[in-house]
């Protein structure tokens, strides 16, 4: 009996031939990484462990984002104490402020997350390096400790569910909407301790940005792990980024799945997922009389420069709805001044959107842009869950963003083909 | 271990920003996060709960971030333990690693009711019902989890690692 990527990487990291669901290993880390939240509690618990040294100064990454630029004293803290440890440990991937981007955005970008590689994170969204063929998931803070001090972790290897999306992508359908289709049908504990293999032609016709948002929505599902086996698209995309040599890793043919789902996404429409859970969604069509009051682009999920891009190309010409408030948030310094060489900041400015520099801020209710009791909001994150961008009174939709940017203009919940026509 | 207490009774896929909301994660001081543990699903649990209380909840308790913040404020709180249907995966890894039990059981999860006592026995993974006298198995840990929570949590089980060398 064969192994699926999960299996197949986790036995590579455990130095074993084979791995199964259910047993548990220690296996070696390429590649740990905390945040400005996470990574100050690491830090107090590797100082108790009683080492002197990180195990590898270049396979720890931290990169304050959260709260960042520090939106008040208790968090400029909070950063400090990174900034510390990067300093006294040499930490080689550190990334401040006017040189970060919103961690699971950045690491793809400088070829720091690579196939076949284990990586783990104090962030739950860790698991977007999936896309690229990494076995990639969420830890804790004392995870991460530990992993800072030994280099390894313990595992317990999961099951595989397989998902294939069969047919072709319809217009203004990508990444996000395949995976809150995907939730919606497979529930948040859809994927429970589980990796998640994503296939099929719709998955190839993606480009790597659009899967990194599938794979980064795994957890979403309960998921451990969200993999796609590498093809040229992930070759290419590494082929002047990557950080290290790599081995790829593909399922083998006789694998073994706990469970093979199959959708046909040919008739797919736009998905949103209403209050208060990624599980909740349903077609753009059944959203069109909700009024929003603020829009968000931005964030892990879409806020790299096809996500943008397609935001440009639905806002050119058009201006923000006068009830609306519009927030974008390029992901990373490198996005940001790509947006503005390809013109789309000016498209921004004209629309009358706010333009932020890169930070994680709205997503989770840190700041720049956090919703009042009973106001309504729709994000192109990952989360909305009560009170996630603010208010527990507040409500909080997520879509594409090409959804995101043809409701801003309407001041409601709209299909992109009702302003592109 | 035993643990006598009483409940909360908690719903279905509570998520770390009902048990910890992000706007309080400037600060991991547990007693800091405890004034405000739970306040989202039940804005009096923080002013309510007592040290030794149990927790009772359904399927995939602390869903979402890989806060550890969410069980340093539960245990912040005194929380004693956990009960339920199911655990997210992170949440799961974190309570051990800080050492807040935590036992999963169905049956327990769905027969239990608020204010009811308890009594747990974590070695053997048994809860008992002190009113009907009705006793819950919890899956047991297994070994080399069992090794982590002995050492006292995972940075303890990691020193004595460093030690032997």
């Amino acid at each position: 009996m064969g192994m699926t990527m999960a299996e197949k990487i986790l036995a590579r990291g455990a130095g074993k031939e084979k791995v199964s669901p259910g047993e548990l290993i220690m296996a070696r880390v390429d590649m740990a990484l905390g945040n400005d939240i996470t990574a100050p509690v690491a830090i107090n618990e590797f100082k108790k462990i009683g080492v002197e040294k990180v195990f590898d100064r270049e396979r720890i990454a931290l990169i304050p984002d959260h709260f960042t630029p520090n939106k008040d004293i208790a968090s400029a803290r909070q950063s400090k104490i990174l900034r510390e440890f990067a300093r006294e440990q040499e930490i080689v991937h550190y990334y401040e402020v006017g040189r970060m981007g919103v961690e699971h955005a950045l690491m793809p970008e400088l070829g720091l997350a690579l196939p076949g590689e284990i990586i783990v994170g104090a962030d739950s969204h860790t698991c977007t390096y999936g896309a690229l063929g990494a076995f990639a998931t969420g830890i804790g803070s004392t995870d991460l400790a530990a992993v800072m001090a030994l280099g390894e972790l313990w595992f317990k290897v999961p099951p595989t569910i397989k998902i294939t999306y069969k047919g072709k992508l319809p217009p203004y359908v990508g990444g996000k909407d395949l995976i809150l289709y995907t939730i919606g049908q497979i529930g948040v504990d859809g994927a429970r301790y589980k990796a998640i293999e994503f296939a099929g032609p719709a998955i190839d016709e993606l480009s790597l940005e659009g899967r990194l948002t599938m794979s980064n929505m795994a957890i979403e599902a309960g998921g451990k792990a969200g993999l796609m086996a590498p093809d040229e698209k992930t070759l290419a995309y590494l082929a002047e980024r990557a950080a290290r040599p790599f081995n790829s890793v593909y399922p083998d043919k006789d694998a073994s799945y706990e469970k093979e789902i199959t959708f046909d996404v040919s008739k797919l429409e736009p998905q949103v997922a209403f209050p208060h859970s990624p599980e909740n969604s349903r077609p753009v069509s059944e959203a069109s009389h909700i009024e929003v009051d603020q829009v968000f682009i931005g964030s892990c999920t879409n806020g790299r420069l096809e996500d943008l891009e397609q935001a440009a190309s639905i806002l050119r010409g058009h201006k923000v709805h006068p009830r609306v408030r519009l927030i974008i948030i390029p992901a990373t310094q490198e996005v940001y001044r790509q947006a503005m060489e390809k013109g789309l900041l000016d498209i921004f400015l004209a629309a009358e959107a706010a333009i932020s520099t890169p930070t994680c801020g709205p997503c989770l209710g840190g700041h720049m842009g956090i919703l009042a009791e009973g106001e309504v909001g729709l994000a192109t994150s990952n989360r909305n869950f009560v009170g996630r961008m603010g208010h527990p009174k507040s409500q909080l939709y997520l879509s594409s963003p090409a959804v995101a940017a043809a409701s801003a203009i309407t001041g409601r919940i709209t299909h992109p083909r009702e302003i592109v026509s | 271990m035993i643990i006598k207490g009483k409940i909360w009774r908690f719903g279905d896929d509570i998520d770390t920003d009902a048990i910890i909301p992000a706007r309080c994660l400037h600060t991991s001081d547990m007693a800091e996060l405890a004034r405000h543990v739970m306040e989202d699903a039940d804005p009096s649990f923080p002013g309510k709960v007592k040290a030794g209380d149990i927790i009772v909840a359904g399927k995939n308790f602390g869903c979402g971030s890989s806060r550890e913040h969410a069980p340093l404020a539960l245990k912040g709180a005194g929380i004693a333990c956990i009960i339920a249907d199911s655990f997210a995966r992170i949440f799961y890894r974190n309570a051990i690693n800080i050492g807040l039990p935590i036992l999963e059981s169905p049956q327990a999860a769905r027969a239990l009711e608020k204010k009811q006592e308890v009594e747990v026995n974590l070695q053997e993974g048994t809860i008992k019902d002190l009113k009907s006298g009705r006793v819950f198995q919890a899956a047991p840990f297994p070994p080399s989890m069992q090794d982590i929570i002995k050492a006292g949590g995972l940075v303890n089980y990691v020193r004595k690692r460093v030690k032997q060398g």
